[in-house]
């Protein structure tokens, strides 16, 4: 029979509060309160979630190997070029929303006019007409003009779908993620800037050492949210050639003939990635220490 | 005497279509304290903010340490000679007290981290506060706070401290900490302006004070010249009512 002792430590890594009030809780001396770091438990509560639902599809697959275990052998290479369509865009995303965020709170108005046009336009057209333009048109604007300057690179371009398909996630999320930047970068607190122009810092040292590290803590929610969105939009790039999750998928019901069993795994693919992604963000907002 | 550290001349400051300052002439010399008194709105904070251009004044010149602010090519020049204290403390709320203190000694005076770890840490210990040096600003007291910030300001090494209203946002029983520092920094030939209604400060460490009221100098002379036997009516009036507090 385990001791008493083992039900005390069980209490104390799982529960919210410290359970024993006999015992001080070995690590409390040198503690000091930190908000928004308290001493609880470390385990999120929703990976249970992320549990339930890849253990419901390793059952499937396992139990139900024709079709669950042959339709997710066909859309495996999906599954990555979704996850690799994610990760690409999303680095850039990032990279273009802070420059676009910048621009927009910028003083220069020829720099503030060109990110606002851009934010403005591009928020305005949905997704899937830019992921087509960019697939359709955006070629044939470009073998133009490269006709018109005799220019035979240009001439006799090639389009790469996936290439195509990260520009158009790029250029739309890169507009949303411009005004998420925009919003932290102004949450901060005006006497922070001030302070640290005061010392002599110059505005880009002020914006990398202290403007943007306390951005990060505000931007990361919303930033976490434009990620999974990005994951479950990536599936609009299956109608321009992109042979991804969602595409794989269409590709292996038309030949078998059984929506119900591939639009099931296809969706419980897509949630375990968004719900794995979920668990991450929440893990950083959690570990921002101050 | 000698040359002014600070030499304000005629200068006119607009918000829009408020005329904030409206003429100011003020010269300060090295190791003066000057304490500026006023009500709210009476363009105190925006001349403190005009002398290290985080206001831009519109006309009339200011010249500190010898440099035209209008046309200096360098302003984060300027800034590194003028600390300043403001209000809020604006500490930066991601870095500890050390780190607050190091960073712009390594990044503007780029001094090597050991260089400025150990000036902060000997500043720490002159405002009192050795102890919490590794600590963020959310878990230190106000009046611990404007001491972090006042030890800021100093590991510039500035020639010049500006305070605007150091200790309005503070509980009463920690201004007093905070004005133990500002008072033994004044003892030591510091250069201040100071933007405050503290009256015992004034008295114990002012050699000049200064009263201004909608963006104009209306009285300036010794402290105890100008809080006991004020001469103008507007300063006066504006005595009596602090004294009554």
């Amino acid at each position: 029979m385990p001791s008493r002792d083992f039900f005390k430590n069980v209490g104390r890594t799982f529960s919210r509060k410290s359970a024993g009030t006999d015992v001080p809780p070995p690590a409390a001396e040198g503690l000091k309160f930190i908000p928004g770091a308290e001493p609880t438990s470390r385990l999120d509560p929703w990976w249970w979630l992320v549990v339930a639902v890849i253990l419901l599809v390793t059952l499937l697959m396992i139990f139900q190997p024709d079709p669950y275990w042959h339709i997710f052998l066909f859309v495996r290479d999906g599954l990555v070029i979704t996850i690799e369509l994610t990760v690409i865009s999303f680095v850039f995303i990032i990279i273009l929303g802070l420059i676009g965020g910048l621009g927009r709170i910028a003083k220069n108005p020829v720099i503030h006019f060109i990110s606002s046009l851009y934010v403005e336009i591009i928020r305005g057209i949905p997704l899937l007409v830019q992921l087509i333009w960019w697939y359709f048109a955006a070629p044939a604007v470009i073998q133009s003009f490269g006709e018109w300057v005799h220019w035979d690179a240009l001439a006799t371009y090639h389009s790469n779908p996936i290439v195509l398909a990260v520009v158009g996630l790029v250029i739309c999320y890169g507009a949303y993620m411009a005004e998420i930047f925009r919003a932290g970068i102004e949450s901060i607190h005006k006497g922070q800037g001030e302070a640290a122009r005061s010392l002599g810092m110059s505005y880009m040292q002020s914006m990398v050492f202290v403007i943007l590290p306390q951005a990060i803590r505000v931007v990361l929610p919303p930033v976490g949210n434009e990620f999974i969105m990005l994951i479950k939009d990536t599936s609009l790039v299956s109608v321009v050639a992109v042979a991804d999750l969602t595409r794989r998928g269409r590709e292996f019901m038309a030949a078998h003939f059984n929506p119900i069993e591939v639009w099931t795994l296809i969706a419980l693919l897509y949630l375990v990635l968004t719900l794995v992604s979920a668990r991450v963000i929440a893990w950083l907002e959690r570990r921002r220490k101050y | 005497m000698s040359e002014p550290i600070i030499h304000i001349e005629n200068v006119h400051k607009y918000f829009g279509r408020v005329h904030a300052l409206r003429g100011i002439n003020l010269d300060v010399h090295v190791g003066e304290v000057v304490v500026i008194l006023g009500p709210s709105g009476s363009g105190k904070s925006t001349l403190l903010r005009c002398i290290n251009n985080l206001e831009v004044y519109n006309s009339g010149k200011i010249v500190v340490d010898g440099i035209l602010l209008k046309t200096a090519q360098n302003i984060n020049a300027v800034r590194r000679e003028v600390g300043m204290v403001f209000q809020s403390f604006n500490l930066f709320a991601h870095l500890t007290a050390l780190e607050n203190l190091t960073l712009a000694q390594r990044k503007v005076r780029k001094r090597p981290r050991q260089e400025a770890e150990k000036n902060a840490r000997d500043l720490l210990a002159k405002v009192g506060i050795s102890d919490k040096a590794t600590c963020y600003p959310s878990q230190l007291s106000g009046g611990q706070q404007q001491r972090v910030a006042i030890a800021r300001a100093l590991a510039m090494n500035p020639k010049i401290m500006l305070f605007d209203e150091p200790t309005s946002a503070l509980d009463p029983e920690m201004i007093k900490e905070v004005l133990d520092v500002m008072l033994a920094l004044a003892r030591e030939g510091m250069t201040m302006l100071v933007v405050s209604h503290e009256m015992g400060f004034a008295r114990a460490a002012a050699s000049r004070c200064i009263f201004m009221d909608e963006g104009q100098i209306v009285e300036e002379g010794p402290p105890d010249k100008l809080l006991s036997s004020p001469t103008q009516e507007r300063t006066k009036l504006f005595i009596s009512k602090v004294l009554q507090l």
